[in-house]
């Protein structure tokens, strides 16, 4: 394997693997190379799928929701589905920053800025849908309480207002925690900076921090206050989601375990995402000394931990239906397992979800990253299928037989499943490549701790 | 970790900075301000500026036909009490008068020009609620409910405005506590009429009187909505 | 507004303009050509139109004189009543028309005529505009029921496909010209030798004097009548029975036990509205202490239909059995008949046990056969009701309703003769369209070629006016005077709320007048005649009165007694089994187009026909075990080769269909229809000889290597329901007698976790029951609701994807243990524990103090969670812009009703409008609204009145004893809603002995 120096050329000679600075450098060599090919052939792909995804926006906010396969009573799409899944994608972000900090898990910090950096990232796609999913869009500021000349407020009893509030307060906490985290490292580029221009940006990036002790307290300080706020707020945020349908009367949603079993699944994608990314930057930037393989392996634990609640969660469902003891429900759930055309759906989300991670129990696999990633994409592709089933293909088989109907993608659908992938990665090219992603100053930290 | 100071910015960058920030605030509150101002402005409300008098082809004035001349409402406006709108006077109505009042007089040539015709008088509408509301004059006239408390003062008025905004809020006031405007049916068509000390029992009186039942159903949204 | 003159239409000027360039009306097409914003104008008041004049690259004279008619029924001419948008003009009347309060209805007694038969309607007008038919309640065929056709009708006048100009060899012409064209052509001959008039059935007593008066001028000229979906053989088996034509007249109010033999007195039958109101009055079960009866229903039938699926027994077999089964009847109640039967079709027990059962009811009984059985059937059916003694109570006998009934399909036969002969000189063909709807060995079309001079006076442009020399746009019954008779004879008037639409129209009495050179107003001619006819001393009163209620008095025909002939054995002679090999095809009228005539109606286009839930198309129907041997499935393409000719039919699979045939409807592929749009023409008459108008056997099908999709709006038809508490409760009379609580949840639905809306609140609480015992499922409330509530058409593409808007729906469910079909009208259920309530986040949907479940569309933002929670699916969202903005449609809106915009949630609201403007009126009035002052559209128009809406706090009140009522239950109640529309348990009667057997079978199967 080529040593570090031989591929982060800008790395000063007189520099020793081990000693100060060393990490600091080899994670901000990246940035201030001339970009790569692989980062243009990436970002440009990206975005083109971005352009497309926009067009599909545009199309569906002009002409509507109709675009889409909804119809009575299968009345929820992609639109939700979407929404569920990058919602949860973003968990594990915070999930590694907050929780782990608070355990003290200092193998973290490799993994927190960009963890933290997805999750934003995945929460930018997901605040798309609610919006882009309501009928009459233009209306969407009628969820939130305000003064005005109707006297009228949001529904209270409706999870959907609660929904409102927890994802935005989310969105928020993760920002400010995140920023908080980058002002050292943004400093830091600042310093290293040659180009004057690139100097200012950092510098008004990391608004004049200095490194002073006093600096570094209150830096520690509000990491902590915020790891305490969000991480409450990983478990609400989408326990509420889950109570979208858990309050809701519907066959196949009617369930308590809800809450829990989508904050599982959504670490369980929300990790599986982490590990495909941290291995794409370990390939990238040849970072194998700086995100180690025992990283990825832990990693991968949570990935199978997570999993198995969330197949729990699958046993539970069939356990309640029995035991609700309401015909209707149960006929759903034989329906949606056995029933035609929806029985493929289910089965692929068993078979990503319970079955292909049984495999993380042997540590071969958990430290073979090809394997590692093909099992995490399956995961995701999984607890997509698993949102569908739960939305869309319950409300298909609602109560009375009369009312069935079968959800049928159109053109629209399949664009607005792919099109945010466009989003995610256009924004995650730029991340990478303009901030660092791996917090400097921790990792020399965590060096240090070695030594 | 050892780091090097650049002297990228002078000093006053920090008091820019503070400022910046300040005036980030401020700026938030300040659109805000201005958004609810909006909602609540009279001139942006959806029934149309309120308080701004509309020019109508014939210079009608209320003022000298109810004020001076003490022609009822009803006169003119006699379907109030029957149906949902209150109605314009057909041109017959006015030619019923003018045909042996003011017979030459310039102003009422558009009205002579209709009646002849047979080509009605377009008016502009001053009260014009939006098409999702669902008002019903009889009901409210009947009921002691006067023209007054929603037009105003029209008696006062040579040319016509709108008084009140309209909004949904400004009807809920009403709906909310009726005993507060209702009066008694023979004063529906009077103006500048006086509440008396105890509106509020005497109020109760009326609505008992009136049958308007179960108070608790007057802000449904199906009253005005459906 | 030259279309509209002040007296005839009051709304002249009612509303607001559009703009102001158009609040001007126009006298001539110059002026607006003339107008400098004439492009703008066009391009955004008349979209469809200003695309074609850019195509067509016309100067705006020219484009505006070709388009001028339709302009005009796009809105043009009605610009003054045009509802205003967003200006703020208003336009008030320059006097005030008698009786016109503007934001009142008015209502207008008036007569709809289908098939000849008239029925008497109710034309809600709100300023002077239709906006929707009601049946007039003291109209003996309507009894103030109506069907979807009759609902559906006042979308026709509106429609703005119809035809709008007067047409010369398909060029644009005028009426003037065609009179003195006419003129030329009849004065070839002076006593009308060649001049010929071919009318639809006519019973209309102004009418037949007017053809007799032409034929008094012309002694020559001949009158002929056709009809596809004719009387035949029903005049010709009554000449069999009683060697004179006769019309027959139920009462099923009498009948305890009926036999209909494919008799579908619930929907096709002359007079179904009267029979099934009476029918269902047998059917519903009120226990007040005394011991309940209901009447018993058996039904052989050959075809599904609505009759079939009410029986307490249905027989299916094939067409030409049924002749069979009436002759083993009749032979069982010993009337001699001559047939020959080695093996019965039908279970061995069946026919004697309704043997049994008729004789043991004689007097009460009562046998019925229909339109598309043999003459032989018919005659056997007089003699076996004479048998019982039925006659008299549950039969009565009267002269025919027809003015001349002769047999339609040898009517035109002739004429079609002396067409291709080339003695016709001159073809006045008023109404149908013989051109499409003929037998195919009846050469109609082809023989028009050799017509010098013809005229169709038609409200379409369709296949046969094509063909015409002449095309003269018809007038819509509402804009129409005249009058016609209803099955028992009683005659009733046609009065037009409003003018003309059009100038350019006329009706059949305008072109008679013209022939005969009368040059009176069609109003002074029906007034005349009745004049003539009236014998008393008060003619303004009788005028009046029959005016005002919409009946003629004593019209109705006196029963008369025939008397069978001799030798009816002889008369009917014997019974040839049907020779063919092969499949027995059925040819049907569709149930909502009928023979064609409403192919451009989209409400009925888009009415879930009853047993397959279709729409926007037709399907030939095959019963599940003859699909297998011909290897069809739902959806498959199939050709039909009969008689030499082939039709391809999309199929549908349906256990009601006997075994051994194929039912396929008339009326699709009509030219214009909405049906044929896609591409496809299912056009029924291709195969349809004059041998075999109704069956036939020898037809052939096989598959087309092909799929058709179909959109139906119902895809679990024969979904395995649950074993609890299925959709449907269905008991027997007898065994609910002994289980009175049997149907239903009976657990407690009170305990509830969530806030109780207001309880101790004194006002009205509005609940609704719907008795399934009643329910025929003719989906009349469905029209009903749509046109009462501005619900959009949203076309086959939308229903396919299952977003049809209908508010409320009639499920219908299969079950294959004792082949019953059951239908299931389901509104809102407007829930006291409403699940959509609890979910909305912006409180769009909210609970009156009055038990409503509110549905705010201005504060929707359509977020459809709503929905998703609904457990009875009854919501519907505007997922597109639904709305059809051709401004004409724009006149049949009610006014009291929003129109719904893009992305906003609705649903049923049992008709708030209604229940408003009724508190207002008695809270002006300082009283409570009284029991039934109040109903729905759906209660207003369902002809058994099986639907019952009214206050449940007043105990007194019809729906609360209803709901007293042990067989009343809530849907899904085990939800814990609370559901305010519940349900009167399906109760049926069926026959001991048989029911045995027919379990006996099942456990076998």
């Amino acid at each position: 394997m080529a040593t570090l120096r031989d591929q982060n050329v800008g790395i000063p000679a007189e520099r020793e693997a081990g000693t100060p600075g060393f990490l600091v450098d080899v994670i901000s060599a990246p940035i201030f190379r001339n970009t790569p090919a692989w980062w243009w052939i990436g970002f440009t792909a990206s975005a083109g799928l971005l352009g497309v995804f926009l067009f599909a926006v545009v199309n569906i906010l002009i002409r509507g929701v109709g675009l889409w396969g909804i119809q009575i009573p299968a009345i929820w799409g992609v639109g939700i589905v979407n929404f569920i899944f990058w919602i949860g994608i973003g968990h594990a972000g915070t999930f590694i920053s907050a929780v782990l900090l608070l355990m003290r898990q200092h193998w973290r910090s490799t993994f927190s800025r960009f963890a933290e950096g997805a999750t934003l990232i995945a929460l930018v796609c997901a605040g798309l849908f609610p919006l882009l999913h309501l009928g009459r869009p233009q209306y969407a500021y009628w969820l939130f309480p305000y003064p005005n000349i109707l006297e009228l407020n949001p529904n209270w009893r409706s999870a959907l207002a609660w929904d409102a509030v927890a994802v935005s307060v989310y969105g928020l906490v993760s920002l400010f925690f995140w920023y908080i985290d980058l002002l050292p490292d943004l400093a830091a580029m600042r310093d290293k900076a040659e180009n004057r221009w690139v100097k200012t940006f950092y510098a008004i990036l990391s608004t004049g921090w200095r490194g002073d002790s006093s600096h570094w307290e209150r830096l520690h300080n509000a990491a902590y206050m915020f790891a305490a706020i969000a991480t409450p707020l990983v478990i609400s945020v989408h326990s509420i989601v889950g109570l979208d349908f858990a309050i809701a009367l519907t066959p196949g949603w009617h369930h308590t375990i809800f809450p829990p079993y989508f904050v599982a699944g959504a670490v369980f994608s929300g990790f599986a995402a982490v590990i495909i990314i941290a291995a794409g930057l370990r390939r990238a930037f040849s970072w194998q000394e700086v995100i180690t393989i025992d990283h990825m392996e832990n990693a991968a634990k949570f990935v199978l931990i997570t999993g198995l609640m969330v197949a729990y969660g699958y046993g539970i469902e069939w356990f309640a239906a029995w035991y609700l003891d309401h015909e209707m429900e149960w006929i759903l759930t034989i329906q949606r397992a056995f029933g035609q055309p929806y029985a493929f759906f289910y089965w692929a989300m068993i078979f990503f979800n319970v079955g292909a991670i049984q495999a993380l129990w042997f540590k071969r696999v958990r430290r073979n990253i090809p394997l590692l990633v093909t099992i995490c994409v399956g995961v995701l592709i999984g607890m997509w299928l698993e949102r569908y089933v739960i939305v869309t293909v319950s409300l298909g088989y609602a109560y009375l037989p009369a009312a069935h109907e079968y959800f049928s993608p159109t053109i629209w659908d399949w664009l607005t499943i792919f099109g945010p992938f466009g989003l995610f990665l256009t924004l995650l090219f730029l991340f990478i490549r303009i901030l660092p992603s791996i917090p400097m100053y921790e990792a020399e930290l965590l060096a240090s701790e070695e030594h | 970790m050892v780091i090097k100071m650049s002297q990228l910015f002078n000093p006053s960058v920090n008091t820019f900075a503070r400022i910046s920030i300040l005036a980030g605030g401020l700026a938030t509150a300040f659109v805000l301000a201005i958004v609810f101002g909006w909602q609540y402005s009279p001139y942006t409300a959806s029934t149309g500026p309120s308080g701004v008098a509309i020019e109508q082809p014939v210079r009608f004035s209320h003022q000298l036909h109810s004020d001076q001349l003490n022609i009822e409402c009803r006169y003119c406006h006699e379907n109030a009490e029957y149906s949902a709108y209150g109605g314009i006077p057909s041109t017959h109505t006015c030619m019923s008068c003018h045909s042996q009042i003011a017979t030459y007089s310039e102003l009422l040539e558009p009205v002579r020009t209709s009646y002849a015709t047979g080509e009605p008088v377009v008016w502009n509408r001053v009260h014009d609620l939006a098409e999702h509301v669902y008002f019903n004059h009889s009901a409210h006239v009947t009921n002691g409910f006067a023209c007054e408390t929603c037009h105003g003062r029209v008696d006062q008025m040579p040319i016509v405005w709108q008084v009140e905004s309209l909004s949904m809020s400004w009807c809920l006031e009403c709906h909310w506590a009726p005993e507060e405007y209702i009066r008694p049916i023979e004063h529906v068509y009077t103006f500048g009429y006086e509440y008396p000390e105890n509106q509020t029992e005497v109020g109760l009186e009326l609505i008992e009187e009136y049958n308007i039942h179960n108070l608790d159903r007057l802000d449904n949204c199906n009253i005005c909505h459906y | 507004m030259p279309s509209m003159s002040e007296t005839e239409n009051p709304n002249n000027g009612a509303h607001p303009p559009s703009d102001e360039s158009s609040s001007k009306t126009w006298r001539n097409i110059d002026e607006i050509a003339a107008r400098e914003d004439f492009e703008d104008f066009l391009k955004e008041n008349y979209p469809r139109e200003h695309v074609i004049m850019r195509r067509s690259g016309l100067d705006r004279r020219s484009f505006l004189k070709i388009m001028g008619a339709s302009l005009t029924l796009s809105g043009f001419a009605l610009q003054g009543c045009a509802p205003s948008p967003t200006d703020e003009r208003i336009i008030p009347y320059v006097r005030v028309p008698e009786e016109v309060i503007p934001g009142r209805p008015l209502y207008f007694a008036s007569t709809m005529v289908l098939g000849g038969y008239g029925t008497g309607v109710v034309i809600e007008t709100h300023e002077g505009r239709p906006h929707r038919l009601e049946g007039n309640a003291d109209h003996p065929a309507s009894l103030g029921g109506s069907n979807a056709i009759i609902q559906a009708n006042v979308l026709e006048l509106y429609n703005p496909d119809r035809a709008v100009e007067v047409r010369n060899a398909g060029n644009l012409s005028s009426f003037d010209e065609f009179v003195s064209a006419m003129q030329g052509a009849m004065a070839v001959s002076g006593d009308g030798t060649g001049v010929h008039l071919l009318t639809e059935t006519i019973t209309s007593p102004t009418v037949a004097s007017q053809i007799e008066a032409l034929q008094e001028a012309m002694p020559n000229a001949t009158w002929h009548q056709y009809e596809p979906v004719s009387r035949d053989n029903i005049v010709a088996g009554a000449e069999l029975a009683f060697g004179e034509v006769v019309n027959s007249v139920y009462d099923f109010s009498q009948a305890s036990v009926i036999l209909s033999l494919d008799g579908d007195f619930l929907s096709s039958m002359d007079g179904s509205l009267h029979y099934a109101r009476d029918y269902a009055a047998n059917r519903k079960v009120f226990l007040d202490g005394e011991e309940p009866e209901i009447s018993r229903l058996y039904a052989v039938e050959s075809a599904p239909s609505l009759t079939g699926a009410a029986a307490d027994h249905r027989i299916k077999v094939k067409a030409s059995e049924v002749e069979l089964f009436a002759r083993a009847l009749a032979a069982e109640l010993g009337i001699e008949t001559d047939f020959s039967m080695d093996e019965a079709p039908w279970d061995s027990q069946t026919l004697t046990a309704i043997a049994e059962d008729l004789t043991a009811n004689a007097g009460e009984s009562l046998v019925v056969t229909g339109a598309w059985q043999s003459p032989a059937v018919h005659a056997l059916v007089h003699a076996i009701n004479a048998e019982l003694g039925n006659v008299g109570t549950t039969v009565t006998y009267t002269e025919p309703v027809e003015v001349n009934p002769v047999n339609q399909t040898e009517d035109l036969r002739t004429l079609t003769d002396a067409m291709s002969a080339g003695e016709v000189g001159a073809l006045f063909i008023f109404g149908g369209n013989p051109a499409f709807t003929a037998p195919n060995d009846i050469e109609f079309a082809s023989a028009l070629a050799n017509v010098p001079f013809s005229v169709h006076l038609s409200y379409y442009n369709d296949e046969t006016s094509e063909l015409c020399t002449w095309q003269i746009p018809q007038k819509h019954f509402i804009e129409t005077w005249g009058d016609a008779r209803a099955f028992d004879g009683t005659a009733s008037l046609m009065q037009p709320p409003i003018g003309p639409l059009l100038d350019t129209t006329r009706s059949e009495i305008d072109m008679l007048a013209l022939m005969t050179g009368d040059d009176r107003s069609s109003f002074d001619i029906v007034q005349a005649y009745w004049e003539a006819n009236y014998d008393g001393d008060d003619f303004d009163g009788f005028w009046r009165r029959a005016l005002h209620n919409g009946v003629i008095e004593e019209t109705a025909f006196e029963p008369m007694e025939p008397t069978l002939v001799a030798d009816l054995a002889g008369a009917v002679g014997s019974y040839e089994a049907p020779q063919a090999e092969g499949l027995e095809v059925i040819f049907q009228p569709d149930p909502y187009i009928y023979d064609g005539r409403f192919a451009q109606n989209s409400w009925l286009q888009e009415l879930p026909k009853p047993f397959n839930k279709l729409t926007w198309d037709t399907a030939m129907l095959v019963n599940p075990v003859t699909a297998r041997e011909l290897r069809l499935d739902t959806g498959n393409l199939a050709e039909l080769s009969y008689g030499g000719e082939i039709v391809q039919m999309p199929v549908w699979v349906l256990p009601e269909q006997p075994e051994g045939s194929v039912t396929v409807y008339l009326g699709y592929g009509k030219e214009g229809g909405a049906d044929v749009d896609a591409g496809f023409a299912f056009n029924a008459y291709a195969i349809r000889p004059s041998g075999n108008m109704w069956f036939g056997q020898g037809v052939e099908v096989s598959s087309a290597r092909r799929s058709y999709t179909l959109a139906n709006t119902q895809i679990e038809l024969n979904f395995e329901s649950y074993e609890e508490h299925p959709p449907v409760e269905t008991a027997s009379l007898s065994f609910f007698l002994e289980n009175l609580d049997f149907a239903g949840y009976d657990g407690d639905t009170d305990k509830t976790l969530l806030p109780d809306y207001n309880a101790d609140y004194a006002g009205y609480q509005w609940g609704m029951t719907i008795d399934l015992s009643a329910c025929i499922g003719c989906n009349a409330c469905m029209v009903a609701c749509q046109s009462e509530n501005n619900s959009p058409s949203v076309g086959k593409t939308e229903v396919e994807r299952g977003r049809e808007m209908h508010w409320i729906r009639v499920d219908r469910y299969y079950d294959a243990d004792d082949d019953s079909t059951k239908f299931q009208p389901v509104p809102c259920m407007h829930c006291e524990q409403a699940p959509c309530e609890q979910v909305c986040p912006v409180q769009a949907t909210v609970h009156s103090e009055e038990g409503l479940n509110q549905m705010v569309y201005n504060r929707c933002v359509g977020t459809r969670y709503c929905s998703g929670n609904c457990p009875y699916s009854v919501r519907r969202f505007n997922f597109l812009d639904y709305v059809d903005d051709t401004p004409i449609l724009d006149e049949l809106r009610n006014p009291n009703v929003s129109v719904r915009s893009r992305g906003v949630m609705e649903k049923c609201t049992y008709c708030v409008q209604r229940i408003n403007s009724a508190r207002i009126d008695a809270n002006v009035e300082n009283r409570r609204i009284n029991d039934g002052e109040v109903m729905p559209a759906c209660a207003t128009a369902c002809p058994t009145q099986a639907i019952v809406f009214g206050d449940i706090a007043e105990s007194t009140t019809q729906v609360s004893q209803l709901k007293a009522q042990p067989h009343n239950y809530g849907l899904l109640a085990e939800t814990g809603v609370r559901p305010r529309t519940t349900y009167l348990a399906r109760l049926t009667n069926p026959n001991e002995n048989l029911h045995a057997s027919a379990e006996a079978e099942s456990e076998e199967a």
